[in-house]
């Protein structure tokens, strides 16, 4: 298991904001009348969205009331799924995928250059404080290895002076393209494509 | 090699767009209403001819799995749920269909619906997905747009609402029972079975789960007819299967080929060959991380499908295929494999999170060569402890690449781990107590 903890410093109060309401009422409406209790995963997502990248207590709570059901149970999926982020994290999260696939090509490189450019331990913010990295579990890309995420985008087919190069631009306030950063076509094999060569080639 | 005709998946490069048009030029959505017009028995009938098993990992035949919904429906609903939590490290073929044939999908979940007479199909994606994710739901928007689901869904008569629903980075959720939990909102931990879901699964209602492939080949099998599925591959391992070929190949890659096609042939011919050349392989892991490690000596001969893979004491599992060469330290390898089931167990019951920790702090000090002769023994008797004693087979599956490795490398773990233990092992008793209780003058 992976041990997670709420952020020291909490916020006293969270409210949804007009936008957030509208999205969470949408969310509420896929389920069936009186299991609005599935939504509580979207509306976690949506309360991180608007806390700028993580979740207080303040928010568990809130959702809880809002969805009718206890605190506690909010609070044991806010701690047990990993994609939420129960401390403050940098604007622009990186999560470098160091799963075996990726590992045995070379992904502890970008742990490196991270390091580097970041911060010298996980999950700590940047000097400028818009940036923070973590190792994370695999992230389905394998054939795409080693990549990472940096919020919802993939940067695959990377190596550490890639990894250096878009770090730089994040750093910069810029947004990299998302992608191969070797210039393959989604997941074909690069140059010896032996199948669906009509459709290619048509 | 298979022929391109015979691929099903012909979008799967993104060559020509997966808007609902170009899903149409390629023969998606043409005929659903007739095929939906021969009926249930029919369609399941046609699926069980097929031989088609489920592509999620168990290979379970999905045309008896959907025979098991009930046939009338009662008062409860029915739902269909498609498992998209692929998080299996080696595995990336369901991203593919979500993003270049969302199509297939939608379609594959009508059909599905409507043979075991259910409105309600919910999607769950893993929550790293989200762009994968978005580009499904414009498909599914475009899919309404078009009627092509909804109420009276491509003209059948049948009403069908699809859903996703995001994932939150919890590899336990592709668990079909985990997964019903987590869309009910609650910590993905399974449930124990029986009851299995086909009767009481999502908020206590007959719910089918399948995986995004098994229900993407669908519409192709129906339309083709079962027959000609069931003339690919060999008997009971039939049609054809997306592999994800990474680790250390020339040219990693995601390829649709037959199944049982020989290993050899998909990393030479498609994935660019071994780095190093073939003589330089280690060994592969045939399936996913959770499949036990096929040294090379096997690699030569060996065919891909469930039955030759279940020979060699292996699966092929989701056929994501990661190669390892000489290179590597597969100890290390293995460790970093522990350390993820370390990460990802759930925390419900003891064996797996007990022992999914041990096993990677035994393996960590494994390579590097810190640990005493006798813990090779307690680190197979660790994995015995695991197997069949948990409540889901993803527990169990933390086991299984470790033992794969005490199988096949045993010799190259106590070479360099060979020193004397501290305290001398009583072989009367086993592991569990407390050696150096029992055993005064050692302690």
């Amino acid at each position: 298991m992976s041990l997670r903890k709420p952020a020291k410093e909490q916020p006293e109060k969270f409210e949804f904001t007009a936008d957030s309401l509208a999205a969470a009422k949408e969310m509420i409406s896929k389920y069936p009348e009186g299991k609005q209790q599935s939504a509580v995963m979207a509306l976690l997502y949506i309360a991180q969205k608007q806390n700028d990248n993580w979740i207080p207590l303040a928010a568990m709570k809130y959702i809880g009331k809002f969805l009718d059901m206890p605190y506690i149970k909010v609070y044991e999926v806010a701690t047990f799924y990993t994609m939420y982020n129960l401390s403050p994290v940098g604007k622009h999260f990186i999560q470098v995928c160091t799963t075996t696939p990726c590992m045995i090509r070379g992904a502890y490189k970008l742990v490196e250059a991270c390091k580097e450019k970041i911060s010298e331990n996980e999950n700590e913010l940047s000097t400028d404080k818009s940036c923070s990295w973590m190792e994370v579990e695999c992230l389905g890309a394998c054939v795409n290895a080693p990549m990472m995420q940096i919020n919802d985008d993939y940067y695959e087919d990377l190596d550490k002076e890639k990894t250096l190069k878009i770090l730089d631009e994040i750093l910069d306030g810029k947004t990299p393209k998302p992608g191969s950063y070797r210039g393959r076509v989604n997941n074909e094999p690069e140059n010896n494509r032996k199948t669906l060569l009509d459709l290619k080639n048509a | 090699m298979l022929n391109d005709k015979d691929r099903i998946f012909q979008n799967l490069y993104n060559d020509k767009g997966s808007d609902v048009e170009s899903s149409k030029n390629r023969g998606d959505w043409v005929d659903t209403a007739e095929i939906i017009k021969k009926g249930r028995e029919w369609i399941i009938e046609e699926v069980k001819s097929s031989e088609l098993r489920g592509r999620g990992g168990a290979g379970f035949p999905t045309g008896l799995k959907w025979s098991f919904a009930p046939k009338e429906l009662g008062s409860r609903p029915h739902y269909l749920v498609i498992n998209g939590d692929e998080s299996e490290p080696g595995t990336c073929k369901d991203r593919d269909i979500l993003r270049f044939e969302p199509h297939k999908l939608i379609e594959g979940c009508l059909i599905a619906s409507y043979a075991v007479q259910a409105h309600v199909c919910y999607i769950y994606i893993r929550g790293e997905y989200f762009i994968d994710g978005q580009k499904l739901q414009k498909a599914i928007d475009e899919a309404y747009e078009k009627k092509l689901i909804g109420k009276n869904a491509s003209g059948t008569g049948w009403d069908l609402d699809i859903y996703i629903h995001y994932g939150a980075g919890a590899y336990i959720c592709g668990e079909e029972t985990a997964l019903l939990e987590s869309i009910e909102g609650k910590k993905g931990q399974p449930r124990l079975k029986p009851p299995f879901p086909a009767l009481i699964g999502l908020y206590g209602c007959p719910t089918i789960i399948n995986n995004v492939e098994t229900i993407a080949v669908v519409p192709t099998i129906l339309r083709k007819g079962g027959k000609w599925f069931a003339s690919l591959g060999k008997a009971k391992n039939t049609g054809t299967k997306i592999f994800c070929i990474s680790g250390n190949v020339n040219k990693p890659c995601n390829v649709e080929e037959e199944m049982s096609i020989s290993l050899k042939e998909l990393i030479e011919v498609h994935a660019g060959g071994v780095i190093g050349g073939w003589d330089n392989l280690q060994a592969v892991i045939p399936g996913g991380s959770s499949m036990p490690i096929i040294p090379k000596k096997t690699c030569e001969t060996l065919t891909m499908d469930f039955d030759s893979l279940v020979a060699e004491k292996s699966g092929l599992g989701t056929a994501g295929i990661v190669v390892i060469n000489n290179d590597q330290d597969i100890i290390k390898c293995m460790a970093r494999i522990a350390r993820f089931y370390k990460h990802e167990s759930c925390g419900q019951c003891t064996p797996c999170r007990e022992g999914s920790g041990w096993m990677w702090r035994m393996l960590e000090r494994m390579a590097k060569g810190e640990a005493s002769k006798d813990e090779v023994e307690m680190l197979g008797d660790v994995t015995n402890q695991i197997a069949g004693h948990t409540i889901c087979a993803f527990g169990e599956g933390s086991s299984w690449p470790v033992q794969g490795l005490l199988r096949h490398f045993r010799k190259e773990i106590e070479e360099r781990n060979n020193f004397e233990p501290t305290i001398k092992k009583n072989n009367e008793v086993p592991y569990l107590v407390d050696q150096h209780l029992l055993d005064k003058k050692n302690a």
